[in-house]
């Protein structure tokens, strides 16, 4: 595990099997190619960090996964199998969670109803407001949410970070196998910060594969197992954190390379 | 699907009272909810406050003005009056959610009510009514809406459109029943074809429904001819508007309304209290639920009064447009409260991305709001054309659709998407209503009445306008 080096993901001698494999995912806003060939593994019990500059694509790729936007080429394997993600619905349904940037949520709608949209329980045909409310309760309470009046405040009521939370929450309330968090920490305040890396780690703790993108290096270091770096939209290196420094993966996130690492310098003179 | 409670295995984190939503009320006092009621309306979210406040200003001032406004016969009038336009603003309410607009829905309606009348007039034989060519046109866009319908799974919609199909194919002899049917199923049919041009091919909604509105016109005119008034001769149409229920079946219906109503409202309360959940002061549901059965009652008792302007004929009974708009209402209210379709509209209303992403189909939901819209319009039409007893070129044009809109608004109802209620029409709808019917009385032009209402509609944007500056200044 030591001697592993970006650019192999898909290494046999690894002892985890990816739960989630991408390879050569390639995607194209029109004339923009955003994403180039990335390969890219996430493991049961292992929190895979996902980082680069702005713009680089971390939010595409995640939205790639999720089935908001479509892959122009490439292929996504799920526990070994190929699977086509063509809309969200595909990818809650192998139990691919998101936490989005831009926050998913209906302003309208509750805490309650935002957690269980698309999903809601129903008895008899009814929606099962009560069953909805106790779950949505219990999940919040395990997230240490203190500072909201009552699970049906409309989110419109709520600040950036708690909606962050609730967008964590809704997450978290699935029996997912992958969740993904595309910098959940941005808008949190010092505690709540604190208490989702704790939940992050949790929740690789219990099996899951976790992927975070995050500019503060600090917390990646603290709870990823595995540095993913994106650059101008290439995956330049994939490496257990143990093994790497701030100093490399801010030179790789910056530059696309550090020493032996990332891009051959050719190419990287030629981008 | 099972849940994944990642702390529910640390139990003292659930039984630390002051960690996590353990702070979280669910049962507040009253004096606590009717502070955080009036703190709601500071913050900009009115509701239906402002209509009612209008309603009950309305009927103050005509009453002082007319003596003849506050009369047992004028207000089960007004009820007749307003119940098209009502109906037509509760489907229209399905297509605001959304923040689409439609606004063909008036002349989707005439051209529900001049198949209806066509088919009645000629005894179920559309064929020779329309001659050969229309005929096979308008059976070809049935057939067409079919096939959408189908395409977009919306298996209801695929139905009532088939049944219309089969209905004027068939050409079965002119029966009331099947009239109101072969209308309704119309509407559906109109509604797929709206909605796919909207929701599927992408077309704003507003251009859409501005170039149907102008076509369905033009249908309704080759329908009925022009000049033409198709009377629409028969009791129990006529008897939809202008009827009303014998008194006995007025109490009958006004127990089962009432205790259903109780019963439910009672039964959901006492669930709630039961699961510990969010649930509302025990005073203040006992409060409204008194507060709606007495007026039942009290409306029920003066409906059941003799009405009759002379003494030689009786004339009683609960109207057959309540139980028609309150049915409606009802289950209007259950499918956008209660169920995952009414969440769904929603949550696309509130936030398409967010809907898009937790799995929603928003193409079909948006379908789905016009075929409602449509199919609800046409029993509108049904309505009105019972009202005047006849449908002329002119049904469901002019200011039908407007006054609908402007129904929906006044009540409450957000024309940016994601916010209101199917009451909100009723209400709005009143209030249009009162004030067509107060001026009327007060021998007023069509000029003030339309110039009165544009007003109100005008003020009642600026309510809704002036409570999102509002909302969003307390950030809400
Ligand atoms: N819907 C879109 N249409 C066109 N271009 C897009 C779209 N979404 C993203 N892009 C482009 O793709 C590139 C990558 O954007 P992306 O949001 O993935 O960056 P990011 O790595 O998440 O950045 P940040 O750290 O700022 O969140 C950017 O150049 C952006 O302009
Ligand atoms: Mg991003």
């Amino acid at each position: 595990m030591n001697d592993q080096r970006a650019g192999s993901p898909a290494d046999p001698t690894e002892p985890v099997r990816p739960v989630l494999r991408l390879s050569g995912v390639n995607k194209s806003f029109g004339p923009v190619h955003v994403l180039h060939d990335v390969d890219l593994a996430v493991r049961p019990g292992e929190v895979t960090a996902l980082v680069g500059d702005n713009g680089a694509g971390k939010s595409t790729l995640v939205k790639c996964i999720a089935g908001i936007h479509p892959v122009d080429g490439g292929s996504i394997h799920f526990d070994g199998e190929p699977v086509r993600i063509t809309s969200p619905k595909d990818a809650a349904d192998l139990g691919i969670e998101v936490v989005y940037q831009d926050l998913a949520l209906a302003d309208n709608l509750d805490i309650v109803q935002n957690m269980f949209l698309g999903r809601e329980r129903t008895r008899g045909g009814l929606l099962d407001e009560t069953d909805m409310e106790r779950a949505a309760r219990d999940t919040l309470a395990s997230l240490s949410v203190r500072t909201v009046a009552s699970v049906r405040t409309p989110v419109s009521a709520l600040s950036g970070g708690q909606r962050q939370t609730v967008a964590i929450a809704k997450a978290v309330l699935w029996n997912s196998r992958v969740v993904l968090l595309d910098e959940p920490t941005a808008a949190l305040g010092v505690a709540q910060t604190r208490q989702v890396l704790d939940l992050v780690r949790r929740l690789a703790e219990r099996g899951l594969g976790v992927v975070l993108i995050s500019h503060n290096m600090n917390d990646v270091f603290e709870v990823a197992d595995r540095i993913a770096t994106l650059y101008l939209g290439r995956l330049v290196a994939e490496l257990p954190t143990r093994d790497t420094t701030h100093a490399q993966v801010v030179e790789l996130i910056t530059a696309g390379r550090s020493g032996d690492l990332g891009l051959p310098r050719a190419e990287n003179v030629a981008l | 699907m099972t849940q994944l409670s990642p702390n529910s295995s640390s139990g003292e984190e659930r039984t630390e009272p002051t960690d996590g939503f353990a702070i979280d009320t669910t049962r507040r006092t009253t004096r606590e909810a009717l502070g955080d009621y009036v703190a709601r309306l500071r913050g900009g979210q009115l509701g239906a406050l402002p209509a009612l406040l209008g309603l009950l200003t309305l009927f103050v001032v005509f009453t002082v003005l007319s003596d003849r406004f506050l009369t047992l016969g004028n207000l089960a009038n007004l009820l007749g009056q307003g119940a098209g336009i009502v109906v037509i603003a509760m489907g229209l309410v399905f297509v605001l959610l959304l923040g689409d607009i439609d606004l063909s829905a008036g002349t989707a309606s005439g051209v529900a009510a001049s198949v209806l009348a066509l088919h009645l007039v000629n005894n179920g034989n559309l064929l020779g009514a329309m001659g050969t060519a229309v005929f096979l046109l308008f059976c070809g866009a049935i057939v067409l809406a079919v096939v959408l319908a189908l395409m977009a799974r919306l298996w209801i919609g695929a139905g009532l459109a088939t049944l219309g199909l089969l209905l004027v194919v068939l050409g079965v002899p002119a029966n009331p029943w099947l009239e109101i049917l072969l209308a309704v199923c119309v509407g559906t049919a109109i509604g797929c074809l709206t909605g796919f041009l909207v929701a599927r091919v992408g077309i704003p909604a507003f251009v859409v429904t501005l170039a149907l509105f102008l076509a369905w016109g033009g249908v309704v005119l080759q329908f009925v001819g022009v000049g033409g008034t198709l009377g629409l001769r028969d009791d129990v149409l006529f008897a939809v508007a202008n009827g009303s229920l014998p008194v006995w079946g007025s109490w009958l219906f006004a127990l089962v309304a009432v205790l259903g109503y109780v019963a439910l409202g009672w039964g959901r309360h006492l669930r709630q209290v039961r699961a510990g959940v969010v649930t509302a002061p025990t005073p203040l549901v006992l409060g409204k639920l008194g507060a709606v059965v007495l007026l039942a009652l009290v409306g029920t008792w003066l409906l059941t009064l003799n009405r009759s302007p002379n003494d030689q004929t009786v004339i009683a009974g609960v109207p057959y447009v309540v139980p028609i708009v309150l049915v409606l209402l009802v289950l209007g209210t259950l499918v956008l409260d209660r169920t995952r379709y009414g969440r769904h509209i929603y949550a696309v209303g509130g936030n398409r991305e967010a809907a898009r992403r937790a799995g929603i189909d928003v193409v079909k939901i948006r379908m789905s709001v016009f075929v409602v819209c449509s199919t609800v319009a046409a029993i509108g039409a049904v309505i009105y054309s019972s009202k005047v007893g006849s449908v002329d070129p002119q049904a469901g044009g002019g200011n039908t659709l407007l006054f609908a809109v402007g129904a929906a608004v006044i009540g409450g109802t957000s024309l940016f998407g994601g916010r209101g209620r199917l009451r909100d029409a009723v209400i709005g709808g009143t209030v249009i209503a009162t004030i067509d019917n107060g001026l009327g009385l007060l021998g007023q032009p069509a000029a003030v009445v339309s110039i009165v209402t544009g007003v109100v509609l005008l003020l009642a944007a600026s309510v809704d306008a002036v409570s999102r500056r509002r909302a969003a200044a307390v950030g809400r």
